[in-house]
């Protein structure tokens, strides 16, 4: 540690760390300080002149933004001097500001109007005429209302510097500057509404929020969002039962401001008229509307009359990874201990049971990564996946560490990736090539084939540099499964410092999924199911016999529907026509298809009965990020028709067992806590809106069918089968190139 | 030399250093520069030690042309000795103070002067490229200059091994597009580097942290163009040439309502009062003098009663005005101060970059306020808004942009009221305003 800094604020001493901000010095020690273009984390602006203090010895007043602490300073921030310069800033401000409020979509929320409320004049001594430009719109989501902006460039520097897309810039100069996007008069970019979000005033607006409604209308939820697998905290803003926007501005959770599209604007799927909210049953090879009772009542009553004619076995599961925890946990029991079959599983998209494997294995099981250690690593090694498009913030953060903290990352990867441009080194491989890769590096010799002598003297070069950093965080998609994650944890672990791992799995509760048990051959929290120990304690648990055979998993499945020992499956949130290829026709051989979704989607559409689900903005539970962090996720709103995924897990258990005890979603939660591997997290902690690290740990057999895990490399615009049903993210014209 | 156009104003009283060539046919060639004792500051600089040529700047009291009279030796004593990235050398040729055209004619008629100049700055400061940094309406310049530099590398005067030493060091040209703001240093470096032409916060300054990150200098022409001659003739013989603590000449450009206009070497120190009445033979027409703006558009104006000064940086700032860029306007009884002023904050207006508040908005507004206002819609409390307004831009941004806009405006409320008085009260400007 430095020696610290002693300085005078305001006739107190303080003690600062050397190369603090002053205002950022005087802002911990809760004195105010009014501020427009400075913005934490982004560089240096000076240009407001609202943040100028009075610094003893030094002429003119200067920006607290831009200047250091230094030894012995003496600074004062609330002088007569510092008030005038404040409400000149202001005055100036406003000489050509509309002063459109009572209309403006910031109104309430707005910093000019809570400056000028609090340091401002008010009365203007401008007579002239204001400048005039009209609106612009740079895309279906942001807007531009140039008479608004008082030029603070935040847009501009989150854009260039945070996102590292730049593409925001100036036009003209003096009182004619204007904020332009970088295709003619629209944007061209990652549509993720930052700009929006960062300014301090009503100048750039979000498309689908314009003249909706007023910021103190609306009820504010925290919960998660529900696209990938990085788990951003989001607010919920909800006026008459329906959400008008997302953001998170309290900057509270894992990604701070941080949001991709789609979670500040691909949360519309949930408004959508589409929706389901009525069960279906297919009758005469129709799906006509039923009533709840009815349709659960007839999938009991099948299931029961199957189970006697075929055995337990011939009905499977496929669970989702979007549905929380609890969902997940009540799912994977339910068909165990009422269906009587471990015929469970799901879209894998990372190998998460390979890696706590590993991890267990090696007695390291506090070695899995969390989002937050991203921003402390030494370096980041990445294998495979492109985070920019499918773990946004997992870029976002990765970028941060660079920019911030120099923090060096190390790529290897068959394509080319936009985070390329903050790596040290990118090792270019054949697609498919990743694992060999991690084997050589595991083995010391340099086998790939075809490789060429400057190829291998890159991978060397690698190995080098990544032996001489202290705590590495290692990343890695689908390309890195089965053995090969067994050999990169070894060879992991063996760098120095501290190493954790992440692996990096599609959807919101991909993590969680695989954490619940949601597969064949896996009770809760990895313990696998071929072990008697493993039976007995969740037999203790759900006091019950746990089948001991091995259930199918997704492409038995198949096979099994194919050949016809299959008769019923169920399936929860996942619409595997569509991801897994599942073909309609081989479906139809099924005596009953039972789905649960939001939509009609390929697979509802080939259903026999049709539950119409809850989504994640109307239910309680928990989500497990692909870090491995668990959060809670907050009803906003009510949807009249649908219901959660629980509540038909445990409708449908309680009229095909008579022992089956109705959990609500924090009693579920208490037994996941109470009983799953390294979920011992605090409660209270959780409900506070906090993301707690998990770190499970369990020993299971190594995927049979490493195919079954993959990714579908969804980009910024696609979110499997829920993107369909935003409007926002269709509507840029991003959108429609990628696709 | 029968038709061969002088850029030198007429008068007894110039000490021609700078300006010596000017009247020699072809001075912009090479073998003219030679002849008159070109590239001798060079040979004797490269026989000397860096520090001593730092040394030699420093004792000859030169001072920054450019507007701010920053002591030029300790400028470069800023660049660290020992620094992992190169070094760069900057000349800020973007010369767009209104009434300074100076840097112009010593381009045109002595490129090699500055070419020699910069080449000496490259050796004291360990220096291995240099960048003239042209403003873009002096487009033309850039053939002279292109032109010189090329005769410069053939003889061996710029390249990879400079007159046998060993010593590597070139030199680019680079246009404007038109900003003022990109004659501000920090500025002119993004604008190298091809970046909007946004002033840098100061610390760090270029000197330490310049163009690309790298120690750089950033001189004026006219501050680099004496440079050879304090080489070939001694730091003393340069400080005696000005006042005590302002060493050599400096090149005067006498605009306005003058009968001799032109650009005049005159020593440091030189009387304003002699500089108007014999220097530039009066007022035209044997009009009334009525202030003097006496270094450029950015200067606080002299009333007819204050041209009893000599034109040194000291002396001016003193009075509450500054030398600037050698830029003296004349004005006379016939102008419109009210007109006057609205014209300097059109210019600023028009300039400013946009970055920092109180500029941005404070000289649109006063623009706009000083149009009604000449137009004769002025109310009695304008004139004191405009002060204050043009007080809250002074000393509240990056760069001196929008000081320069406040200072004058300042000046002409405070030392000329009663014409704004006057407007208010006939409801139109009492001048004649068809020469505007």
């Amino acid at each position: 540690m430095a020696t610290p800094v002693n300085l005078t604020i305001n006739g107190k001493a303080v003690t600062a760390t050397p190369g603090s901000l002053l205002i950022e010095v005087v802002k911990e020690l809760g004195s105010e300080i009014p501020s427009f273009c400075y913005y934490p984390k982004l560089s240096p602006q000076a240009a407001c002149r609202m943040c100028v203090v009075e610094i003893e010895k030094m002429p003119n007043l200067q920006t607290s933004c831009s200047t250091f602490v230094s030894e012995g300073m003496v600074v004062h921030t609330e002088t007569e001097k510092i008030t005038n310069a404040r409400k000149s800033a202001l005055e100036l401000l406003l000489t050509n500001h509309p002063l459109d409020c009572p209309v403006c979509d910031k109104g309430g929320e707005c910093e000019l109007q809570d400056m000028v409320f609090r340091y401002g004049a008010s009365e203007s001594r401008f007579n002239e005429e204001k400048t005039h430009v009209d609106e612009k719109q740079f895309s279906p989501l942001v807007f531009f209302d140039a008479p608004r902006c008082i030029l603070c460039y935040r847009c501009i520097r989150v854009c260039d510097e945070a996102m590292d897309v730049n593409a925001l810039g100036i036009a003209f100069r003096g009182a004619l500057s204007e904020i332009i996007p970088n295709q003619d008069n629209k944007l061209d970019c990652e549509e993720c509404g930052m700009c929006i979000d960062i300014c301090p005033v009503g100048a750039l607006t979000s498309g689908p929020y314009r003249y909706k409604t007023r910021p103190w209308e609306m009820k504010y939820t925290p919960t998660i969002c529900n696209h990938c697998g990085d788990g951003c905290k989001t607010t919920l803003g909800v006026r008459n039962n329906e959400i008008i926007r997302a953001n998170n501005r309290d900057q509270s959770g894992i990604n701070n401001d941080f949001l991709c599209i789609k979670g500040r604007f691909g949360w519309d799927f949930i408004n959508e008229k589409r929706r389901l909210t009525q069960p279906l049953l297919r009758k005469d090879g129709e799906l006509g509307t039923t009533s709840w009772n009815t349709a659960i009542e007839y999938v009991a009553r099948q299931l029961k009359q199957i189970a006697v004619r075929h055995g337990p076995h011939a009905i499977a599961v496929i669970g989702s990874n979007h549905t929380t925890n609890e969902e997940n946990y009540s799912l994977q029991k339910f068909t165990r201990m009422v269906l009587g079959t471990n015929n469970i599983d799901h879209h894998r998209s990372a190998d998460f049971s390979g890696l706590v494997t590993a991890l267990t294995r090696a007695r390291a099981a506090s070695r899995y990564a969390t989002l937050d250690d991203l921003t402390q690593a030494s370096s980041i090694l990445l294998i495979g996946n492109d985070p920019t498009d499918q773990h946004p913030l997992v870029a976002y953060r990765i970028r941060e560490a660079a920019r911030l903290r120099k923090t060096r990352l190390y790529l290897i990867n068959s394509k080319e990736i936009k985070l390329q441009r903050q790596a040290a080194l990118t090792l270019k491989v054949k697609p498919g090539q990743e694992g060999s890769l991690v084997q050589d590096l595991f083995n010391g010799n340099i086998s790939i084939k075809e490789n060429t002598v400057e190829k291998k003297a890159e991978i060397v070069r690698l190995s080098e540099s990544l032996s001489k950093e202290n705590g590495t965080i290692i990343l890695f998609g689908d390309e890195i499964k089965g053995g090969d994650v067994e050999s990169l944890v070894h060879w992991g672990l063996g760098l120095p410092g501290q190493t954790k791992f992440m692996a990096l799995a599609d959807a919101a509760n991909s993590r969680g999924a695989a954490d619940m048990g949601l597969l064949p051959n896996t009770l809760p929290g990895y313990q696998p199911l071929n072990s008697v120990a493993a039976r007995r304690k969740y037999e203790n648990l759900w006091k019950g016999k746990i089948p001991s055979q091995e259930g199918l998993d997704l492409q038995a499945i198949t096979n099994a529907i194919s050949d016809g020992k299959l008769k019923a499956l169920l399936v929860f949130g996942a619409n595997p026509v569509r991801s897994l290829g599942l073909n309609p026709a081989t479906l139809a051989k099924l005596e009953m298809l039972v789905a649960a979704d939001l939509f009609r989607t390929e697979t509802v559409e080939a259903a026999d009965v049709v539950f119409p689900t809850a989504s994640h903005a109307e239910k309680e539970g928990t989500v497990t990020n692909t870090g491995g962090q668990i959060q809670r996720m907050t009803e906003a709103l009510k949807k009249p028709g649908v219901k959660t995924d629980l509540e038909i897990i445990d409708s449908l258990a309680r009229l095909i067992s008579q022992k089956w005890e109705i959990g609500s979603p924090t009693k579920v939660l208490q037994e996941i806590v109470e009983n799953i591997p390294g979920y011992s997290i605090s409660l209270p902690n959780l409900l506070l809106g906090n993301a707690l690290p998990t770190q499970p740990s369990g020993m299971v057999p190594s995927v049979a069918h490493p195919d079954l895990i993959f990714s579908s490399h969804d980009t910024l615009f696609t979110s499997g089968t829920l993107g369909q049903y935003s409007w926002a993210l269709n509507a840029v014209n991003e959108a429609k190139r990628t696709t | 030399m029968s038709d061969y156009n002088n850029p030198l104003g007429p008068s007894q009283h110039q000490v021609q250093v700078l300006t010596k060539r000017f009247a020699i046919e072809n001075s912009a060639s090479l073998d003219v520069y030679l002849q008159n004792d070109g590239y001798k500051g060079l040979q004797k600089a490269l026989t000397m030690t860096p520090d001593q040529v730092i040394n030699e700047v420093k004792k000859s009291n030169l001072r920054g042309r450019g507007g701010a009279g920053f002591p030029a030796g300790l400028k470069w004593g800023f660049v660290p000795r020992k620094s992992t990235k190169p070094k760069y050398i900057v000349c800020n040729a973007d010369e767009s103070e209104p009434g300074t055209c100076k840097d112009r004619p010593l381009i045109e008629y002595d490129p090699h002067q500055l070419i020699e100049a910069c080449i000496i700055a490259g050796w004291a400061l360990g220096s291995h490229q240099g960048y003239i940094y042209v403003r873009g309406e002096y487009r033309y310049l850039i053939t002279i200059l292109e032109r010189a530099l090329n005769e410069a590398h053939l003889k061996g005067y710029l390249g990879d091994n400079i007159l046998g030493t060993g010593f590597k060091f070139n030199l680019y040209t680079h246009t404007g597009a038109g900003a003022y703001e990109c004659g501000e240093e920090t500025a002119m470096l993004n604008s190298l580097e091809g970046l909007r032409g946004f002033p840098r916060i100061k610390p760090p300054f270029p000197a330490n942290v310049g163009l690309y990150g790298a120690p750089t200098i950033v001189n004026n022409v006219e501050t680099l163009s004496n440079i050879p001659h304090i080489l070939l003739n001694g730091s003393d013989w340069f400080a005696n040439l000005g006042t005590k603590k302002d060493g050599g000449t400096r090149l005067f450009c006498l605009s306005g309502e003058i009968a001799q206009p032109g650009i005049y070497e005159l020593p440091m120190g030189f009387p304003l009062r002699k500089m108007i009445y014999e220097v530039g033979g009066g007022l035209e027409n044997g009009k009334k003098l009525k202030a003097v703006i006496p270094g450029g558009s950015s200067c606080p104006v002299l009333t007819a009663n204050e041209i009893d000064v000599p034109m040194d940086f000291d002396s001016l700032q003193k009075i509450n005005s500054m030398l600037g860029s050698g830029g003296v306007i004349v004005i006379s009884e016939d102008t419109c101060m009210v007109r006057l002023a609205q014209r300097i904050m059109q210019f600023y207006a028009h300039e400013s970059c946009g970055w920092c508040i109180p500029c941005r908005e404070g000289t649109a507004w006063i623009k706009k306020l000083l149009d009604r206002f000449h137009a004769g819609f002025g109310r009695q409390d304008d004139p004191d808004t405009i002060a204050e307004v043009a007080g809250n831009i002074l000393g509240r941004s990056l760069c001196p942009l929008g000081d320069a806009a406040a200072m004058p405006t300042m000046s002409i409320v405070s030392k000329f009221r009663h014409e704004f008085e006057e407007h208010i009260k006939i409801g139109a400007c009492p001048h004649d305003n068809s020469a505007n």
